[in-house]
């Protein structure tokens, strides 16, 4: 498509702005660890089990040496220790840290180990850190194998060396959320037979507020299902089967958010999931998650995906349903830069984030369509590599389904004309209920149409330069620049603060989480992220 | 027809009056086939309809298929039977509602709001407690005279009434938007008998969400529900004309 003629250094300023923006909560980030980023490295370990009332081994270890003030070096730190003093594995020693005499317990804050211990500790988890990585490496390459010899329909290339999504129309990502897993799975397999891409689970509303990740195959939830390991795996083998069958890789998604950010983005790692909603401030804005909690947990959550190959959903869409699509678009846009700011920063590809935006203007106003041509256009041009993730109409939908079946498909021919990558379809039954079976057929077979009739549109389209839909990109961009200069200006904690995003204030020390959040003592340790930070 | 002057027997209209076409859509757990579109067919039947035509049966993945039905439905419904309690709220627009707190009330009507539960979704109070409003019309936190608290989502039952209690609330407004498994109803139930339990229950309670009348709000305990279209103006009359009538009393 021809470019919208908008000026490159407006777009250059806003990543460099975004960028001081992120680099100034880096030095933070870098100064602290989580409890959930610790839990994360025994998990990484192979740290499996609850207790009998289903406290999950990793958060039993943790909240021990959490409770001496001992964190701050590091839970891989006294893992490596109960090595050295002759556990047999991690699990073992990880057993020890939870119930047994652990080493280093009775230390007090203020201990200082010794060169020695130090070395020893490093040398016994270096083994184990290699199999943690190996972990993550095999269920990438095993996952990228799939989908070079499948291939992901009949529209695209087959990806080849290493490239996550080929170019062609919008790849159809639906939701399911019965709150049974064995249902969630049966409706993935009936969404894939009738023309789905990708499926996400949904979770169950309340678990981004929960310190633990649950545990084993769940059939009871609300809003969603709880997203666990064992609901990974099931939901997974699902989509191996039925992906062998239709002979096209099948992507399965799930939410790398709330106060378990990091692991769950270890748990989607391995068990091969491809793509985890993902963002550095959804967590803040949307779930009162505290704001150090979370840019710390986004920051080692990322690390993981990175390493794993895995693709970013970000959740800049939710900014519409608080604000107004119109009047705060331009806050989407700057959310964006921010969000790759961060993502470069923990070490993500381009071709790794799905930023995320949505067709949420009030369909009453005139021009409505133009508008969200412009945004889609815009958003597609400044993030060229970036496989931008395209969310359907929510708050202006009814309960005329007939109505609000006619408003997604003129967000699918949006969708399709600018290129968006992955496309969120949208539900005739929004207002109503979550998706039912047929909902999500009638979806799906009208965005296959859509993208059928119009798959070469966007070539034909040039904008009219002096037009409503270049004087409103213009606009959006300039106005996200001023903005990101401002947020800039005064620190990122400060905006959030002040209710910029989505018109939500979130103070820097309130929120839920904020106890979790560790100052790193001077000799943290953590061979896995320093391996994750390592150049590859 | 035998029935008194007085009933009024309604039937669906389709095409003319009285035809009782109606359409469906459906799945059944069953793949697409001849026999799939017979057991459509007779579980309209079933259903009491006649005239039955399946007008599409759509493969919708390989276990299922989904039908679109065209049929006639013979019931009626004796209009003059029906009796709905609807919430009753004065036309009084933005500027008559707050002229109104400022000389008959003279202090402002302090409104504490939350999606409760494990509900996570803000949308239904936000369009009526936040500034910006729902389709044109201003949230309460646009009225200079209301005192607005938006505790946001997944607020405890027993938090939001503390917080009540706190700011010496008018009124407490609940939404209710996830309805799987009727956890909105449970959840409304439980903070009705709170609420009563620790003696708040003379505060005005409002219910609101997608699924939510009037009639079920007044039967989980609540004084007035609202369903979706609703306007924040209507709500904020709501609330002012109970709390003047209260005043009457």
């Amino acid at each position: 498509m021809q470019p919208l003629p908008i000026d490159p250094d407006i777009v250059a300023e806003c990543r460099a702005l975004a960028g001081a923006i992120a680099d100034s909560v880096q030095r933070f980030i870098v100064d602290h660890t989580t409890v959930s980023i610790e839990r994360t490295v025994l998990r990484a370990y192979g740290i499996e089990g609850v207790n009998p009332d289903g406290v999950p081994l990793v958060n039993t270890c943790v909240d021990r040496y959490h409770e001496r003030g001992l964190l701050g070096w590091g839970i891989a730190f006294f893992l490596g220790w109960a090595l050295v003093r002759g556990a047999r594995t991690p699990q073992e020693a990880a057993e020890e840290l939870a119930y047994g005499e652990a080493p280093g317990l009775d230390l007090g804050g203020d201990f200082r180990p010794g060169a020695e211990l130090v070395a020893q500790v490093r040398r016994a988890l270096a083994q184990p850190t290699a199999e943690a990585l190996a972990r993550i490496d095999s269920a990438r390459a095993a996952r990228q194998a799939a989908r070079e010899r499948l291939g992901m329909g009949p529209d695209r290339d087959r990806p080849r060396d290493g490239v996550l999504l080929p170019p062609g129309p919008p790849l159809k990502y639906v939701i399911v959320a019965t709150g049974n897993i064995y249902d969630d799975a049966d409706q993935a397999r009936a969404a894939a037979e009738a023309g789905a891409d990708i499926v996400a689970v949904i979770r169950s509303t309340a678990q981004s507020l929960l310190d633990y990740v649950p545990y084993g195959a769940t059939t009871e939830g609300y809003g969603g299902t709880w997203a666990t390991q064992e609901n990974f795996r099931i939901v997974r083998a699902a989509l191996d089967e039925t992906q062998e069958r239709l002979g096209r890789y099948l992507m399965q998604v799930n939410y790398s958010s709330g106060l378990c950010m990091p692991e769950i983005a270890y748990l989607g790692a391995v068990e091969r999931l491809d793509m985890l909603l993902n963002d550095a401030m959804y967590g803040i804005l949307f779930r009162d998650i505290n704001p150090r909690r979370t840019l710390c947990d986004q920051y080692f959550s990322r690390r993981i995906i990175a390493r794993a190959g895995m693709i970013i959903n970000t959740g800049e869409d939710n900014y519409l349903t608080t604000a107004d699509a119109v009047e705060a678009a331009h806050t989407v846009l700057a959310s964006q830069f921010i969000n790759e700011a961060f993502a470069l920063r923990a070490g993500l590809r381009e071709e790794q984030m799905g930023l995320g935006h949505a067709f949420e203007i009030d369909k009453a106003l005139p021009d409505s369509l133009l508008l969200e041509i412009a945004q889609a256009q815009l958003v597609r041009q400044v993030f060229p590599r970036h496989p931008i993730k395209w969310m359907p109409a929510t708050k202006h939908k009814s309960g005329d389904i007939f109505w609000s079946h006619r408003v997604d498909g003129l967000f699918d021919l949006v969708g399709v004309m600018t290129g968006q990558s992955i496309e969120l379809l949208g539900m005739m039954t929004e207002s109503i209920h979550t998706p039912f079976l047929q909902d999500r057929y009638c979806a799906l077979k009208g965005a296959a149409y859509t993208f059928t009739a119009a798959h070469h549109l966007g070539d034909e389209i040039q904008w009219n330069p002096e037009g409503r839909i270049v004087r409103r990109a213009r606009q959006v961009l300039t106005q996200a620049r001023d903005l990101l200069a401002e947020v800039a200006a005064e620190g990122l904690f400060s905006a959030i603060a002040r209710g910029v995003f989505a018109d939500v204030k979130r103070a820097e020390t309130g929120g839920r989480g904020l106890a979790g959040v560790v100052r790193r003592a001077p000799g943290y340790l953590n061979p896995l992220l320093e391996a994750l930070e390592a150049p590859c | 027809m035998t029935a008194p002057s007085s009933s009024h027997l309604v039937r669906a209209y389709g095409d003319r009056r009285d035809d009782g076409r109606i359409q469906l859509s459906f799945t059944l757990p069953v793949p697409a086939s001849a026999r799939a579109r017979e057991a459509a067919r007779r579980f309209c039947e079933a259903l009491g309809l006649r005239h039955i035509l399946v007008a599409t049966m759509e493969p919708a993945g390989r276990d299922f298929s989904f039908f679109v039905v065209y049929a006639s439905a013979e019931v009626a419904v004796d209009l003059s039977q029906v009796e709905v309690p609807e919430v009753t709220v004065p036309q009084w627009s933005f500027k008559e509602i707050n002229q109104l707190i400022r000389e008959r009330i003279g202090r402002k009507v302090v409104v504490v709001g939350a999606c409760t539960g494990s509900d996570a979704h803000t949308v239904g109070i936000d369009a009526i407690l936040n500034m910006k409003g729902y389709a044109g019309d201003k949230g309460l936190e646009a009225y200079p005279w209301f005192e607005v608290h938006n505790l946001g989502a997944q607020v405890d039952n027993a938090v939001l009434l503390a917080r009540a209690r706190e700011l010496s609330a008018d009124a407490v407004l609940v939404s209710q938007i996830i309805t799987q498994r009727d956890v909105h109803k449970d959840n409304s139930r439980a903070l009705i008998e709170l609420a009563r339990r620790q003696g708040q229950r003379k505060m005005l309670f409002l219910l609101g969400g997608p699924r939510i009348d009037h009639a079920l709000a007044r039967e989980l305990g609540f004084d007035a529900g609202f369903g979706p279209g609703t306007r924040p103006h209507q709500v904020a009359s709501y609330i002012v004309a109970q709390l003047l009538e209260r005043q009457g009393r």
